[in-house]
């Protein structure tokens, strides 16, 4: 018997080692450990035995038996992780294909450019205002203090809808500096993107629709230190810390001291260059104190309140953001170009 | 604007380089754009005399010149240029040396013999006979240089003598001596023979003549009456019969003071610096030499020296006899100033005029006019000379034209006049057109004697509107539109007649006709400094700002300011601040932040409604377009609107740019088929498209348009169905919360395939349309594409927008799945099935989903098997199969009264 026992044993444990997988093992358990398995029939004479015989024996065929359980439990780990590793690297993808692409779709690169300079100014408490395109030439021009007679009237400037020049294509956001006055509490600050319209054929820099961001501050005590205090901040947070800027006098007939502010080229750092026509700075936008008879055309008394207004070319802040060349581009709407950005 | 740095160091002394000097000029106020060294494309290129000449032994029309150019030693040039004599200066590029356009000159090998450098014809310098008239080259027909188009048939025979008879009066002559006879001519002494009675007889004369190209033992063609050497022309000849006697050649400088090794720049005005400014449009007197050496004084705080001009005059006769001016139309004219010249020589300006006219980019004529275009330039005033003959009955009368007069201006074209335009007319008809161009009639020419010139003061306005009328903007008429200075007229007449007597051009008469129509007051302001700090942000003393106005020559007494003539810009205390703010430095203003009461600012509800169809369009995979608000009237012809379609009204563009873009649209349908047309033209295999834009409808107050926003989606490309658009719709209206959203089937939309299409409806409000464009829509883009698109107003869906979110349990208990297929007619649709399941369903029903229609086998023709997985849930208890069975059959009973849908 001791030798049944030794001889199933080593039988069994070979077979162990040897079982191709959990089934096979199951099957080996059955075999050996099952009812009707080799060492339950080996325990099952141990009742023939000699009673002196029967510790010694009992004890060597639990060893056996805790050692074949053993056994089988090592092997099937050892065989579920074979299992698991063989299924794992039967999963293993080739991580070069290139992924399945979500339809992610793209902002248009203009209002990328436009989404940012409204959240810096909201942030800065600035509502933001819609207006109409189509607009009266006495917000567009006369209460802009663009006279009778200012070249920009001309026919060959604006668009109108009328022959008595009433009703036009607004040439600017700068209306909406009037209807916001004439509208909105005081104190008053908002900007005022938009289209606007000019009779230019198109190119490469130009077109006849084109965007602007009018803005503008109206209170007691608004100077043009504050003017320039609030733009720099704009540009800094545009173009990053640090970026130099000037202050150039320039004329519009709505403000008064009117200015320019130019943004120190990017390229060459101020030397000049192609990019700056050698100047070293690049025009970004117009500013200046509102005209007092601005204010006063609109009912403010401009000697308690002043203020001050910019307005800003969009198209030509996103060309310069995205080293766009053509300004056709912005307008062709090829997929290509749109889902650069 | 440009401005000659010489002309302008004439007023004022600023010694700096260009870029310093733009830079300063820029932050005060004159924007610069450009800066030009004329020279600078020039080094290295003298004056030099040449001092012999041969002909080259390897050519027939090269010539070996050695030429003193300031050196110890002459240097030897091969020239093939036959216009230049020994004795002659001339510009030489010397040996590593530059020329405008890049080109560099180097020593160099012509036909074995070597060449130091170049001579230089007019064009290599970049300069014309417009800048040298003396520069013009006559040549001669060489009869030595003659090449016979048929070697067979010569014109000439190529042996021909002196004395030999070419035709007529014209012989062959033989060239002796050659040498310079002043005022670009030279004098040549001709040898031929004449033959009377089969006798030979000697002949020798010495002429004068303008061709450049003649040198000893030359043959030329002589016109023995006419004492003339022919040319190519006096010969009818070809050039290709004379290949060398070419007008192109050397320049020959005929400057005086000038010494061979002189460096060529400052002979040939090369030596100047043009600078280009951008002068904005309410500083007319900054177009003016004066004006900018004004403004350039106050900012290189240097004096401006103002010259008076001075008039001798005592020319002959009396001008009050003479001429008279009368004003009818005084409104227009608020000052007419004149003055007379006589016996005038018409010439070509000084060379110091033409080279600062043409710094300035003014093309010089002659004396008169340029002294005209001077004084333009120089004062900012425009002038005009008359023709005193063609001034009839010694009148001169400012009025409005006649309408339908007709007046040739000086460019030729016959201009119809109106009454609204102002003319200068003599007794019987206009002769020039106010403040834009003279009229041909009395335009000064070569035989001009006695000339009258006008330095007037014109309406503005009108002068702008009428050059506007006739597309002719001229220099004069920029100026004037602007507004001029009414008392710079005098000076300025006074300015052309002392130019008239330093040029020896004419006699001045006496006195000036002097009328003034409109006396100006001047201008005066208090100066309020502290309200000018207060606007600036500074803190600039009174006497800082008392100099910087003194130095813009503002009267300054106290507090008083009183404003030039030529500042019409300056009539309020913020025009002060500027003149300060200019002068202190915009950039020494400090930086401050906005103070004072805070202001809630950010988007109203609409935009940020806008923000939020746009994230969701671009999650959908949709990219932003942007298009043109204004589209072409067929247009709605191309979406098939009918013609009597109230929505083609549409505001119209009365000066559009073209047909393509004159009218407002109403739709943004077309804007968005152009697009994906584009897209599809440029093979893009797919696009998805969207655009917030507006549309402009009649309505609006004050005669404004209504200018609603429209999402607008488009989108073609494979997998691109009905289904897939209505996805994004339906994303959309989700993300708003839209409650009890329906899609009916909409047939009668022109734009968009009759069984394709949808109208989306939100709490039974129409909040826009979708589907596919109807193929002939499609066709009339050019594309058999299957093209989806979709509009949804805005403003509707504003109202429709659900309420903000509000957190429902998650369920607490599991829910039933229950699968149903019912048959149904073909013409029950999906929505009324729905419909059909919700409306039978007992409460416990939560979820309706199709998943499969199937026609085919096993169902009748002309039906259609449905199939919904229904999900039902009871939030109190974990339900049974027997209550979920309850809901079904419920439903199904529903399903069959409602639609005839019976299970499958």
């Amino acid at each position: 018997m001791k030798d049944q026992l030794a001889k199933i044993k080593a039988e069994a444990l070979a077979a162990f080692d040897s079982a191709g997988g959990p089934a096979a093992l199951d099957a080996l358990r059955v075999k050996y450990l099952g009812k009707k398995g080799e060492l339950t029939a080996v325990l099952k004479q141990m009742g023939r035995l000699s009673p002196q015989e029967r510790p010694a024996m009992g004890q060597l065929a639990n060893e056996v038996r805790a050692a074949l359980e053993n056994a089988i439990e090592t092997t099937s780990k050892r065989l579920e992780q074979a299992a698991l590793d063989a299924r794992l690297k039967a999963e293993t993808v080739d991580v070069t294909v290139p992924g399945t692409a979500p339809a992610l779709g793209h902002k248009h690169p203009m209002y990328i450019a436009l989404d940012e300079i409204k959240d810096i100014f909201v942030g800065m408490g600035f509502t933001v205002l819609d207006g109409p395109e189509v607009e009266l030439a006495t917000y567009n021009f006369d209460k802009l203090n663009a006279e009778e007679g200012h070249p920009s009237r001309d026919w060959s400037d604006t668009f109108y809808f009328d022959e008595d020049s009433r009703v036009m294509l607004r040439s600017q956001t700068s209306p909406m500096q009037v209807r916001a006055m004439e509208t909105m509490p005081l104190p008053i600050r908002i900007i005022a993107p938009g289209r606007v319209y000019r009779k230019d054929e198109v190119d490469a820099t130009h077109s006849p629709m084109f965007h602007q961001v009018e803005g503008m501050v109206i209170d007691k005590g608004v100077t043009m230190a504050d003017l320039k205090g609030t733009l720099n901040t704009v540009v800094e947070q545009l173009y990053g810390k640090g970026t130099k800027t000037r202050f150039r006098p320039h004329h519009f007939p709505f403000t008064e001291p009117s200015c320019e502010m130019d943004v120190q080229c990017h390229k060459c750092g101020g030397v000049g260059c192609p990019t700056c026509k050698g100047e070293g700075w690049i025009e970004l936008l117009g500013a200046g104190m509102v005209h007092p008879k601005v204010l006063e055309m609109s009912g403010i008394d401009s000697e308690v309140y002043t203020g001050w207004a910019f307005g800003i070319g969009l198209e030509r802040t996103a060309m310069r953001r995205f080293k766009i060349a053509d300004l056709r581009l912005i307008f062709e709407n090829d997929v290509r170009f749109l889902e650069q950005f | 604007m440009n401005l000659s740095r010489k002309w302008l160091n004439e007023f004022v002394s600023v010694d700096v380089g260009d870029k310093e000097f733009a830079e300063a000029m820029t932050l005060s106020g004159s924007k610069v754009e450009l800066t030009h060294d004329l020279g600078a494309e020039i080094s290295n290129v003298v004056v030099g005399r040449i001092l012999s000449m041969e002909h080259h032994p390897n050519s027939d029309h090269m010539w070996i010149c050695q030429v003193d150019v300031g050196g110890e030693e002459p240097v030897q040039i091969v020239t093939g240029a036959w216009n230049v004599h020994a004795g002659d200066l001339v510009p030489v590029a010397k040996d590593n040396s530059w020329l405008p356009g890049g080109k560099h000159i180097t020593r160099g090998n012509l036909r074995g013999v070597k060449s130091k450098g170049m001579l230089c014809s007019m064009k290599e310098l970049n300069i014309d006979e417009r800048d040298f008239p003396y520069g013009v080259i006559t040549a001669a027909a060489l009869l030595n240089d003659y090449h016979p188009i048929d070697p067979k048939k010569p014109s000439i025979s190529s042996e021909i003598q002196p004395g030999d008879k070419i035709f007529g009066n014209v012989v062959c002559a033989g060239v002796g001596n050659v040498s310079y006879a002043g005022n670009g001519t030279w004098s040549v002494a001709l040898v031929w023979a004449e033959t009377a009675n089969g006798e030979k007889t000697p002949m020798g004369t010495t002429i004068v003549t303008p061709c450049q190209n003649i040198h000893s033992l030359d043959l030329v063609a002589f016109d023995t009456k006419k004492r003339t050497i022919c040319t190519l022309a006096d010969l009818r000849a070809e050039q290709r019969e004379f290949p060398h006697c070419i007008t192109d050649g050397i320049f020959v400088l005929q400057e005086e003071g000038i010494k061979p090794g002189d460096d060529i720049r400052p002979v040939i005005g090369a030596d100047d610096h043009v600078v280009e400014f951008e002068i904005t449009p309410n500083r007319p007197d900054c177009l003016s030499v004066i004006g900018l050496a004004r403004e350039a004084a106050a900012t290189f705080q240097t004096p401006l020296k103002l010259h008076d001009p001075q008039v001798q005059g005592g020319g002959p006769g009396s001008l009050v006899e003479l001429l008279d001016v009368e004003t009818p139309a005084a409104d227009l004219c608020p000052r007419y100033t004149a003055r007379m010249v006589r016996n005038v020589k018409i010439a070509p300006s000084p060379k110091w005029m033409r080279e600062r006219l043409r710094a300035m980019g003014v093309r010089p004529i002659n004396n008169i006019v340029d002294i005209t275009n001077y004084v333009m330039l120089e004062y900012g005033q425009p002038m005009h000379a008359f023709d005193y003959r063609y001034v009839k009955g010694g009148k001169i009368i400012v009025r409005r034209a006649e309408d339908g007069e007709e007046l040739t201006t000086l460019d030729g074209n016959v201009r119809k006049l109106t009454s609204n335009m102002l003319v200068i007319a003599d007794d019987t008809r206009a002769v020039g057109l106010a403040g834009i161009m003279g009229g041909l009639n009395s335009e000064i020419v070569s035989d001009t004697v006695d000339v009258v010139f006008e330095s007037a003061n014109f309406d503005g306005t009108t002068i702008r509107k009428t050059a506007l009328a006739l597309g002719m903007r001229t220099e004069a008429s920029a100026k004037f539109e602007k507004g001029l200075d009414i008392l710079n007229t005098l000076p300025a007449v006074n300015r052309a007649c002392e130019l008239v007597e330093m040029l020896g051009a004419g006699e001045v008469l006496d006195g000036v006709i002097d009328i003034l129509n409109y006396v100006p007051q001047p201008t005066t302001l208090a100066l309020r400094p502290d309200k000018i700090n207060a606007l600036l942000g500074t803190d600039v003393s009174v006497a800082d700002m008392q100099e910087i106005l003194k130095r813009l020559d503002f009267g300054v007494d106290g507090e008083t300011i009183t404003v030039p003539s030529w500042r019409g810009d300056v009539a309020h205390y913020s025009d002060l601040a500027e003149e300060v703010a200019r002068f202190y430095g915009y950039n020494n203003i400090p930086s401050t932040l906005v103070r004072g009461e805070t202001t809630r600012g950010g988007y109203s509800p609409e935009q940020k409604l806008e923000q939020s169809v746009g994230a969701v369009a671009r999650a959908c995979g949709y990219d932003e377009i942007i298009t043109y608000s204004f589209i072409s009237p067929t247009a709605y012809d191309k979406i098939r609107w009918p013609e009597d379609d109230p929505r083609r009204v549409s505001f119209k563009i009365l000066n559009p740019l073209g047909e393509d873009t004159s009218i407002m649209r109403t739709t943004v349908l077309p804007s968005m088929l152009e697009i994906l047309a584009r897209n599809c033209n440029y093979r893009n295999k797919a696009a998805r498209l969207y655009e917030v834009g507006r549309i402009y409808l009649q309505g609006g107050p004050d005669g404004l348009a209504i200018e609603d926003k429209i999402l607008s989606l488009g989108t073609y490309g494979e997998g691109t169905t009905f289904y897939t658009l209505k996805g994004v719709v339906e994303a959309i209206l989700h993300d708003l919360r839209c409650s009890s959203v329906e899609f009916v089937p909409c047939q009668d939309n022109p734009s968009y395939h009759p069984g394709r299409c949808a109208q989306v409806i939100v709490d039974g409000t129409l909040v826009g349309v979708f589907g596919q464009i109807h193929p002939l829509v499609a066709r009339n883009y050019g594309l058999d594409t299957e093209l989806y698109c979709g509009e949804l107003a805005l403003k509707a869906l504003m109202a429709v927008k659900g309420p903000d979110a509000e957190y429902v349990p998650l369920p607490r208990f599991p829910s039933v799945a229950r699968d149903i297929a019912v048959v149904c007619d073909e013409a029950v649709t999906v929505g009324e099935l729905e419909k059909a399941i919700r409306k039978g369903a007992k409460g416990l029903l939560k979820e309706v989903s199709l998943f499969d229609i199937y026609r085919g086998s096993n169902i009748p023709e002309g039906k259609k098997s449905v199939a919904f997985n229904l999900i039902l849930r009871s939030d109190e208890r974990s339900l049974t199969g027997e209550e979920a069975d309850e809901d079904v059959k419920s439903i199904l009973e529903t399903l069959e009264k409602e639609c005839g849908a019976v299970l499958r």
